[in-house]
């Protein structure tokens, strides 16, 4: 298999500045949106996730024309979500210029919209962010930002997106979220071993260690970090020599 | 250079036209059989389902035109459903026609690896290709799709490996198709799409 393993960095954005915070409290300015989507694009990550955290509505035209910006400056794949509700909602990020579009508590509350998206955009384009905590044996879905239960089983409710068009998953730690203590093993490893499409892991990041280790035990497709890379702690280049040297297949931008 | 870009109501249009202006090309959308019949340059992006591509063309009356401008060689290129396009049919959607240019039917990759096909891979190339000049099986590019051509079509230049091996690039003459997007595949796409630029010139 010579599928290569992805480096996603992410922008968390609050209208049109990328912010940084521990377990979505105590937000600090990290940068400009664009100018850290262009470093990324040729520093060879592999796709680019953009989230709206305020997801409000009267700020919802600063996040677009953020998306335009971003979009402006990538020759790869844009993931871009946050306070998408509706198909409408959806039509907009991508005419923006988002190739995939990530939906959360909107879809935990009406999961139709998993498939009224997939039939729209088709399932490669429809990503389910799942925000995960330990409970117990298992993990119970988290929404609103983490703050709430949505009395779901984490695993069902990866089962249930992906049997409605989901095409991919993007699994956050909230546990691990924040704590730069690695990523989530046993909960990627008990969701991506499961389900029939890539699963991109995130919450933890911190080491090149951490991200051998999900992409080996953790099973992970694909795998996410903010902080680390926006930072300038973690090169995404040295990363991938690090992974590259462990015999994991990274891309090599040519 | 004016190339048209088959616009039909859905898939990736402004990325595809993003990547051409990079390359100093000027992508026109067309929406209709006379505009197209009017372009010698074609490019027909898409993703999402097959149905929705073939019925869209059907719907706007393009499937005439562009069969007859594939027929007159006018420089093509098809992106992801763009390929699946060109062959007779597909698994997808089994009742609906391709547009036959190109003997075969799409069929779903195999269950035994996650699907969509999603991410960064290599090409294994099959022989020499103006497409593919100067791209080699180090470059990666990216895919996002479910369903393929087969490899074993002699149209096939280039095959990648994904729990089977398929049909990644087609050429025959002027007219060639990628499953993948050299739009969002970095340099290496990039190059491919100056590498169809210069084809068409």
């Amino acid at each position: 298999m010579r599928l290569a393993r992805r480096i996603i960095p992410c922008l968390d954005v609050d209208g049109a500045r990328v912010v940084k915070g521990v377990n979505f409290v105590g937000l600090r300015d990290a940068g400009d949106p664009a100018e850290l989507a262009a470093r990324y694009n040729a520093e060879g990550a592999d796709e680019l996730v953009v989230l709206d955290i305020a997801a409000s509505r009267d700020r919802r035209p600063t996040f677009l024309e953020t998306i335009r910006r971003v979009a402006e400056q990538l020759a790869i794949p844009l993931t871009a979500g946050g306070g998408i509700r509706t198909l409408d909602d959806a039509r907009a990020v991508v005419e923006a210029g988002a190739d995939k579009v990530t939906v959360n508590t909107a879809a935990v509350e009406r999961p139709e919209l998993i498939s009224e998206l997939s039939q729209e955009f088709g399932t490669q384009a429809v990503v389910l962010a799942i925000d995960a905590k330990r409970e117990g044996e298992h993990w119970d879905v988290r929404v609103r930002g983490g703050r709430d239960s949505a009395q779901l089983n984490a695993l069902d409710w990866a089962w249930s997106g992906v049997a409605m068009g989901a095409g991919e998953i993007l699994l956050t730690s909230m546990d691990k979220d924040g704590t730069q203590s690695g990523f989530d093993v046993a909960l990627t490893s008990a969701i991506s071993g499961q389900v029939s499409v890539p699963v991109i892991a995130s919450g933890g990041a911190k080491r090149p260690e951490d991200f051998a280790k999900i992409f080996t035990a953790g099973l992970a497709d694909a795998a996410l970090a903010a902080s680390i890379f926006h930072d300038g702690v973690q090169s995404i280049r040295e990363l991938k020599d690090f992974l590259a040297a462990k015999n994991i297949e990274v891309r090599f931008p040519c | 250079m004016n190339v048209a870009i088959v616009d039909y109501g859905a898939g990736n249009v402004p990325s595809v036209e993003r990547a051409l202006r990079k390359l100093g090309a000027t992508p026109e959308r067309v929406r209709t059989p006379e505009a197209l019949a009017g372009a010698s340059t074609i490019v027909l992006p898409g993703q999402g389902h097959y149905a929705a591509l073939i019925r869209a063309l059907d719907e706007r009356g393009m499937r005439v035109a562009l069969v007859e401008a594939l027929l007159h060689g006018k420089a093509f290129l098809g992106i992801c459903l763009g390929l699946q396009a060109l062959y007779q049919s597909s698994e997808e959607a089994p009742d609906l026609a391709g547009l036959g240019i190109l003997q075969g039917k799409i069929c779903a990759l195999p269950d035994s690896v996650k699907l969509p096909h999603m991410g960064w891979n290599r090409l294994s190339v099959r022989r020499e290709s103006r497409l593919l000049a100067g791209l080699t099986g180090d470059d990666y590019f990216y895919f996002a799709h479910t369903f393929a051509a087969s490899a074993a079509s002699g149209e096939t230049v280039a095959a990648c490996e994904y729990g089977v091996e398929f049909g990644a690039v087609v050429e025959v003459g002027r007219m060639c198709a990628v499953q993948f997007h050299p739009e969002k595949s970095g340099n290496s796409g990039a190059k491919l799409l100056e590498n169809f630029l210069g084809m068409a010139v």
